[in-house]
């Protein structure tokens, strides 16, 4: 699954500027997008930006840090239910409902961190999935405070951000901080040394490197990531039942950073648009989509282990050979 | 806490642990992680129910659920398993997306109702023993939890298969060179873990009942068990399951709404001081 040289943080400044600008490009377009689109469609732009970001988030770890988790999209939840919550039962100002949210990711995803770190390869995947479904698990039962099975609904949106276009525009301004900041996260020593635990753990740890510390560093940061785009998906849909904390939002959320290609980043905004956009083809004639997101999951993992992107960008490099 | 839930604790580990030895034995043996081992128990305790329902015989029902989740078992490693053979993480995905793939169709064939197994008359009632009135039916569940795990045993311990199987786990191509079809061997192993599933659906499915997230749950337990004990251990896989069994029904007791979160702490506390399970051993390198 790991994938090494991938285009992403091209040593040559020449490629570096581009991409800046091929970024910036990108972005001053897709804010052009509320003018074009009709509402529905500017929805389906703001779930992609959202998810893009739940998928870079876990991209970090998969294709930075070699650990593949099934328990972003339970961090995810946790802040979209701290913000309701927050916002409606308890009275606190949205604002303050969007931070405590993301504290509350954060602090969950350093418990996960805690005990994940030990771990690699399966262990790793099935013990984040053991504690997603443990979060999913106490939103589902403790009927008082979550809800139970009908969740949680509150007009938690404030009201400045009430048409489409805003929003759209903050989610966008939103997602550009945070993909930027990521990058620079795994640009960064730090991820650098994250992609070396990655390779070997024991060659780092025989070079001095305190492997724990920088995985649980890694696993908090790319949580609280998870958290953001969480808190941010609370103001979007205004609601949220344990289908948000669910096995199936991990997953989807994996798809796409495999769909755009694991350790490409970026790419996650290419599985996000493309796994939401087939989901809503697909729920135009059949209710059935857990059918065809599995299906696309086995496929994908007989046929494109490395992505979409990672396809083509393998087929580029033999091309350029 | 008095003796009947402590018994109910100890009769529900009987049950977790049917399910998770299959899950256990095919992890340890065959490196795989089958995800859609809650599916299997699901689709298996779903078959049960229909054939038990349509049939009158409970026992009927038990062998409909055994041999077609078996065959489900099948149609998955020779179908599908085949092309991500030796990817531990690709297997991992794939049997995850075939666990969607199967939830959804249990949806369309059975419903969002759930069902409950009729229990056959012989089992129903209870017994009463030291002055304590208990099911007979929760007895049959851990006699059954108890057979399977002697059944086990000695089939890894004592027979020619068993003796494969290990063998295949610690140095597969030597076995291969010594001219034995390894693929059989592990294709058996994987059809008795999945059948191991098939047949907790079916006795699962008249105490607990049969709904549709019903396989999400029962595979958390799983991995919670296999997690505790150390994959591929059978006496790691009876020591998780007593663990969570008990643990399980003492939260609910306690903490009616926090169940769940009750055997989170033990396995973080054993996490930390032995990652692969109580009875895990470091693989083979």
């Amino acid at each position: 699954m790991t994938t090494d040289e991938t285009a992403l943080l091209p040593a040559d400044r020449f490629r570096r500027h581009r991409a800046s600008i091929l970024a910036g490009v990108a972005v001053a377009a897709a804010a052009l997008l509320p003018l074009a689109l009709s509402n529905y469609q500017l929805s389906l732009a703001i779930q992609i930006l959202i998810y893009a970001v739940l998928a870079m988030s876990i991209d970090i770890l998969a294709g930075f840090a070699g650990r593949v988790s099934l328990g972003h999209g339970a961090i995810f939840g946790v802040a979209t239910y701290v913000v309701i919550y927050a916002d409606v039962h308890a009275g606190i100002s949205p604002y303050l409902a969007f931070l405590l949210g993301i504290l509350a990711a954060t602090a969950v995803a350093a418990i996960f961190a805690v005990l994940a770190i030990r771990t690699s390869g399966v262990y790793f995947l099935l013990l984040t999935l053991a504690l997603g479904m443990i979060v999913w698990g106490i939103c589902l039962r403790w009927t008082a405070v979550t809800g139970g099975e009908n969740g949680l609904r509150g007009d938690v949106r404030p009201a400045i951000l009430a048409s489409h276009a805003t929003f759209f525009w903050i989610v966008l301004a939103f997602a550009a901080m945070l993909a930027f900041a990521m990058y620079r996260f795994v640009a960064s020593p730090f991820g650098l040394t994250l992609r070396g635990i990655r390779d070997s753990e024991q060659r780092m740890r025989s070079l001095g490197y305190d492997v724990s510390l920088h995985l649980f560093v890694g696993f908090t940061v790319s949580g609280f990531f998870a958290g953001v785009a969480g808190a941010l998906y609370a103001f979007f849909n205004n609601f949220v039942s344990p289908t948000t904390v669910s096995l199936s939002q991990s997953v989807e959320g994996l798809l796409m950073s495999i769909v755009g290609g694991v350790g490409t980043l970026f790419g996650a905004f290419v599985g996000a648009a493309a796994v939401i956009y087939l989901e809503n083809i697909v729920s135009l004639y059949t209710e059935r989509w857990p059918t065809i997101l599995g299906v696309a999951f086995i496929v994908i993992m007989i046929f494109a282990p490395e992505g979409i992107l990672g396809k083509l960008q393998a087929l580029q490099r033999n091309r350029s050979k | 806490m008095n003796a009947f839930q402590l018994l109910n604790g100890i009769t529900f580990a009987a049950l977790l642990f049917v399910v998770a030895s299959g899950f256990t034995l095919i992890f340890g043996l065959l490196r795989i992680v089958n995800l859609a081992h809650g599916a299997l128990y699901l689709f298996g305790g779903y078959i049960g129910f229909t054939v038990a329902a349509k049939t009158g015989y409970f026992a009927l029902g038990g062998v409909a659920a055994t041999a077609s989740v078996a065959a489900i078992g099948l149609a998955l490693d020779e179908g599908l398993l085949r092309f991500v053979r030796g990817y531990e993480l690709r297997q991992v995905l794939l049997t995850l997306g075939v666990a969607f793939v199967l939830d959804d169709q249990a949806l369309v064939l059975w419903g969002g109702d759930s069902f409950t197994v009729p229990i056959p008359e012989a089992l129903r009632g209870g017994v009463q023993y030291f002055g304590i009135f208990y099911p007979k039916y929760r007895l049959f569940v851990l006699l059954v939890g108890i057979l399977v795990f002697v059944g086990l045993w000695l089939l890894i311990h004592h027979t020619r298969l068993g003796a494969l199987i290990r063998a295949g786990v610690d140095d597969p191509e030597m076995l291969e060179a010594s001219g034995i079809n390894l693929r059989r061997v592990f294709l058996a192993t994987f059809l008795l873990g999945s059948a191991l599933a098939g047949l907790g659906g079916l006795m699962g499915g008249a105490f607990l009942a049969l709904y549709p997230s019903a396989d999400a749950e029962i595979l958390v337990f799983s991995l919670a068990i296999v997690i505790i004990g150390g994959r591929g251990s059978l006496v790691g896989a009876a020591v998780g399951s007593l663990f969570v069994g008990l643990l399980n029904t003492f939260g609910q007791v306690l903490f009616p709404e926090l169940a769940y979160f009750v055997i989170f702490g033990p396995m973080a506390v054993l996490l930390a001081f032995r990652p692969l399970g109580l009875f895990g051993t470091q693989e083979p390198t």
